[in-house]
């Protein structure tokens, strides 16, 4: 046990990610992003700014993308979070990251977990996006390799890619 | 000298997937914040709040006691100092005597958890007494009211500064009584910073006497040499792993004081220890682009041709040393292997303030002049009536010559550069309209630095090839930090060997089990562990070539042998493989590359010497409104001469990432401070461009194959962001007739050079005064023979 001697609020969370039913036992401050990275392991979640401010966190929630870093496990009761560890089907690439592979849309693969979400996100309401839906649905997710470009191409191509 | 590009290639030239795309668009990449060991503690770090302090005392008494803390070390405890140069030895890992900038780190403590050790930094009490700071370049240049930043041996020079240097190749006088026309200009580059998206992090593990290290570096060498330094452990007792990276461009090349913190906490407890910094921490930890205030003045004829340069150059460098002692030389160095100029003076100087240390970014001090004189012969070519392009055109460096300042340059692409983007962009043959603007630069920039940080003969990258009959791997102390360096040691390799890129396995950035490369700054690994990896995989493929031969009963008759395809002869790789492990025992080849000697006969000469120069050329295309002096880009084409693209893949998402950046710090990006503290240190407030502000790119590749990189190769990694800066100014100028000759440019700076334009002033929006620096008595150098290509001993001796 951590911290014994210091009075923490726990509380058990029943949480339903990646498809999996799990319960953890975590302080009731602890962040989305923290019980993903430290209690669950699902690592692939990256964090580059823990306020909001940089969109590295992006998982999904009921399909919609939100910051993990801003949300409390109080807040996702019935609520299906989906990480990056999740976009994958057993060693099957989602198309998205096929086509960030392909085509070097990923270059120090840092914000790419949370651009892949975002992206996945709209490619669920938006199948053949135009380069300015892709630019502004993604424009709340930060990266300083690539110039975007090679993001938007492998966003753009997954309609190729699978029609 | 070997062979560098001959025959038919099939890996390389090839835009393939990057050899680790897989594992991190799965998320299964491991950063350095993604280790987890068991019973790991935590570490936060006690960082200064004042901007200039002496301390008077620390007491960790409180936080000693406090449950969940192991040990809370301070300054006493890591007294060694270090630096990444030699000659800047000045920082602590936890400072005790004083503070010199906010963020300094003060003490450290190890907890079991990151909120107990940040409440044990809380509880920790430091007395301090508060110094006055010194925040400009102006106020470091004067007398400081309390004391030095740094206390200075040498006192004939104002206390706060830290390098002067003066230079003049060739008679710069005659060369003016010869121009037409002479200008000046002044120029002032606010700094900036890296912001890459992953927070520094380091853990550490201390285990039987040896210590182990991972760390988002860009350096593992560099890292192992300080541990080795400030812990007084001998460096066989320490491994320093390169974890995954997620981004550098420059930011972590230096060794940090977390990283020795982690490390004393590790031996102390006899337990993990990490430490992640947050962003705020990024901010301070910094060792980015410098504030660097430039004057220069140019002569010219008529017809447009340099006929002399002097220029002056004034760093802010922050509290320490860091790189500014390389960084202040490559504000002045450049400049000649881009133009012919004749007769060239540069006067350098580079000065203690109280903010965070700045360093090397992307371009390490060159975006900066850069910046200036693109802008300054652009205003030459208007004062002359000339077309920018065709004026600097008419200077550009030819290839195969030797620059007056003694640099070699040996491929340049220059001409086909411009004629691709002027071309592409349409420059000349526009149609005007109000408010639209294009621009037009060059730059160029280094393949590897020629000489080491520290000073020695030894080769600057070393790999090593294991082959049996499971494969090959190969072995490398490069970093791939993003830009995709493993990608490129294995395509050499597969190239060589007949295999494709993954087919082959990589070890890198492991100073236990790598031989040692200079790492990842300088635009240098696809050059040098390029050119290393060449070796060995040739070495290889001999000996494999040779124990098919044999086999196949052709004796020494190797050449008519094809290797490709994954085959060797008649045999594929792994019956190869057998048959030349059979005849020679374990398959292991080694190949090393050690730069040429090439800076000139006088002291200073180390700093801009290079193998090869890339060269770079850009277009801007922007609008500017008048009414709120917002400016958008449009369109960027660039044209960069990358020798050879061994993966064309990468070298466009080099040239688009620089682009991006580039266009940052033009138009949004600035590291401001306000009563000693920085303005904005988070993401938030420290604006850098989204997906909705960065605009299409095109790239053209262009390849001049450079007769010693591998296979004709050069860097691409800084060279494209150089042009991108001056461009977006030029612009801005063709634009709205106004110039802003500071970076970066943002509304503020447009509306009131309008407003001057407005007034019938002069219109431009800039700094109005370089200040009066006591540079040294110029150390004079005799201009070499400009077609002399000699290297080396021969240099040498000459």
């Amino acid at each position: 046990m951590r911290n014994i001697e210091r009075e923490v609020q726990r509380e058990v969370f029943a949480l339903h990610v990646n498809g999996e039913r799990i319960q953890v036992l975590v302080p009731v401050h602890k962040t989305l992003l923290e019980v993903l990275r430290e209690d669950l392991g699902l690592t692939g979640t990256k964090h580059g700014c823990e306020l909001g401010e940089c969109g590295t966190c992006t998982v999904l929630i009921e399909g919609l993308p939100q910051l993990s870093c801003l949300v409390l496990p109080i807040q996702l009761e019935n609520r299906r979070v989906t990480t990056v560890e999740g976009l994958t089907q057993g060693s099957h690439l989602h198309p998205l990251q096929q086509t960030f592979a392909e085509l070097g849309a990923a270059q120090c693969g840092y914000c790419t977990p949370g651009m892949l979400l975002a992206a996945a996100a709209l490619l669920e309401s938006n199948r053949q996006p135009t380069r300015d839906q892709i630019r502004e649905a993604l424009a709340g997710n930060l990266c300083r390799c690539t110039g975007y470009s090679k993001i938007v191409e492998a966003v753009g191509a997954v309609h190729r890619a699978v029609t | 000298m070997t062979e560098r590009g001959s025959g038919p290639l099939h890996v390389v030239g090839q835009p393939l997937q990057k050899v680790d795309a897989g594992p991190k668009v799965t998320g299964a990449a491991v950063y350095a914040d993604d280790i987890a060991l068991p019973r790991m503690l935590f570490c936060k770090i006690l960082r200064s709040a004042l901007p200039h302090a002496r301390i008077l005392s620390v007491d960790p008494t409180v936080a000693r006691r406090m449950p969940g803390v192991h040990t809370v070390i301070t300054g006493q405890d890591l007294p060694i100092r270090f630096g990444i140069l030699p000659v800047s030895q000045d920082e602590r890992a936890l400072e005790y005597e004083k503070v010199r900038y906010v963020g300094d780190p003060i003490a450290a403590v190890a907890a079991v958890d990151e909120e107990t050790a940040e409440a044990a930094c809380q509880a920790i009490r430091v007395e301090y007494e508060e110094l006055k700071s010194i925040m400009s370049i102006d106020e470091a240049l004067r007398e400081p009211v309390d004391e030095p930043i740094h206390e200075r041996a040498n006192t004939r020079q104002p206390v706060n500064i830290h390098r002067l240097v003066a230079y003049e190749f060739g008679d710069v006088d005659a060369g003016f009584e010869k121009a037409d026309y002479v200008r000046e200009d002044i120029f002032f580059f606010q700094g900036n910073t890296h912001l890459p998206m992953e927070q520094h992090s380091a853990v550490a593990n201390y285990v039987d006497g040896k210590l182990t290290l991972w760390s988002s570096t860009q350096v593992v060498h560099y890292v192992h040499r300080a541990l080795s330094k400030t812990l007084e452990l001998p460096m066989n007792r320490i491994r320093v792993i390169g974890a995954t990276h997620g981004g550098g461009f420059g930011g972590k090349t230096d060794p940090f004081a977390h990283e020795v913190v982690v490390s004393k906490l590790a031996m102390l407890t006899g337990r993990p220890v990490k430490c992640t910094l947050t962003r705020e921490e990024v901010f301070y930890t910094h060792r980015g682009r410098h504030p660097v205030l430039m004057w220069v003045r140019t002569g010219a004829t008529r017809d447009g041709r340099i006929t002399a340069m002097h220029f002056k150059s004034a760093l802010d460098g922050g509290a320490y040393g860091s790189y500014g002692a390389a960084s202040v030389f490559y504000t002045g160095t450049l400049q000649t292997v881009t133009y012919d100029i004749p007769a060239y003076r540069f006067e350098g100087c580079r000065v203690f303030t109280n903010k965070a240390p700045c360093g090397p970014k992307r371009g390490h001090g060159t975006p900066q002049p850069r910046f200036a004189i693109e802008l300054h012969l652009e205003k030459i070519a208007r004062d002359l009536g000339l077309d920018p392009v065709e004026m600097k055109r008419r200077n550009f460096v030819k290839p195969f010559t030797r620059a007056v300042n003694w640099l070699r340059i040996t491929s340049c692409g220059l001409e086909e550069c411009t004629d691709k983007v002027v071309e592409a962009s349409g420059y000349r043959t526009r149609r005007r309209r109000p408010g639209h603007g294009m621009g037009f630069a060059i730059s160029s920039y280094m393949s590897g630095a020629g000489t080491a940080i520290y000073w020695n003969d030894m080769p600057h990258s070393e790999v090593q090839l294991k082959v049996d009959r499971t494969g090959v791997t190969v072995y490398c102390g490069a970093m791939d930090i993003g830009q995709g360096s493993d990608s490129v040691l294995a395509h050499i390799v597969a190239e060589e060997l007949g295999l494709q890129p993954r087919d082959v396995r990589l070890v890198t950035a492991d100073t236990d089990l790598t031989p040692i490369d200079l790492g990842s700054y300088s635009s240098r690994v696809t050059f040098m562990a390029g050119n290393a990896a060449l070796e060995a995989a040739r070495k290889m493929r001999l000996l494999l070539v040779q124990a098919v031969a044999e086999k196949m009963g052709v004796g020494d008759q190797f050449e008519p042998i094809p290797v490709g395809g994954g085959q060797i002869g008649d045999f594929d790789f792994e019956q190869a493989c057998v048959l030349a492990e059979t005849k020679y025992g374990t398959l292991t080849t080694g190949g090393s590359y050690t730069p040429p000697r090439i800076g000139g006969p006088y002291k200073g000469s180390g700093v801009g010497p290079s193998p090869a120069y890339s060269y770079s050329a850009a277009v801007v295309d922007i609008d500017a409104d008048d009414r709120t002096g917002i400016v958008t880009v449009n369109k960027v084409w660039l044209a960069h001469d990358i020798g050879r693209a061994i993966n064309p893949l990468l070298v466009i998402g080099q040239i688009e990432g620089s682009v991006y950046m580039a266009l940052g710090e033009a138009l949004m990006e600035e590291q401001e401070y306000r009563k000693g503290r920085h303005k904005g240190p988070s993401m938030l407030e420290y604006k850098s461009p989204t997906f909705q502000d960065t605009p299409e790119i095109e790239s053209f590749l262009v390849e001049t194959i450079d007769p010693e990189g591998p296979y004709g190769a050069k860097e691409a990694g800084q060279g494209p962001l150089l042009p991108v800066i001056p461009a977006v100014n030029a612009a801005l100028f063709d634009a709205l007739g106004v110039w802003v000759d500071e970076v970066p440019m943002t509304p503020d700076k447009v509306l009131r050079a309008l407003d001057r334009k407005t007034k019938g002033e002069s219109p431009r929006y800039g700094p109005q005064k370089f200040p009066a620096i006591p540079y040294p008595e110029l150390i004079r150098v005799e201009p070499p023979d400009p077609h002399d290509m000699r290297v080396g001993a021969e240099l040498a001796n000459a």
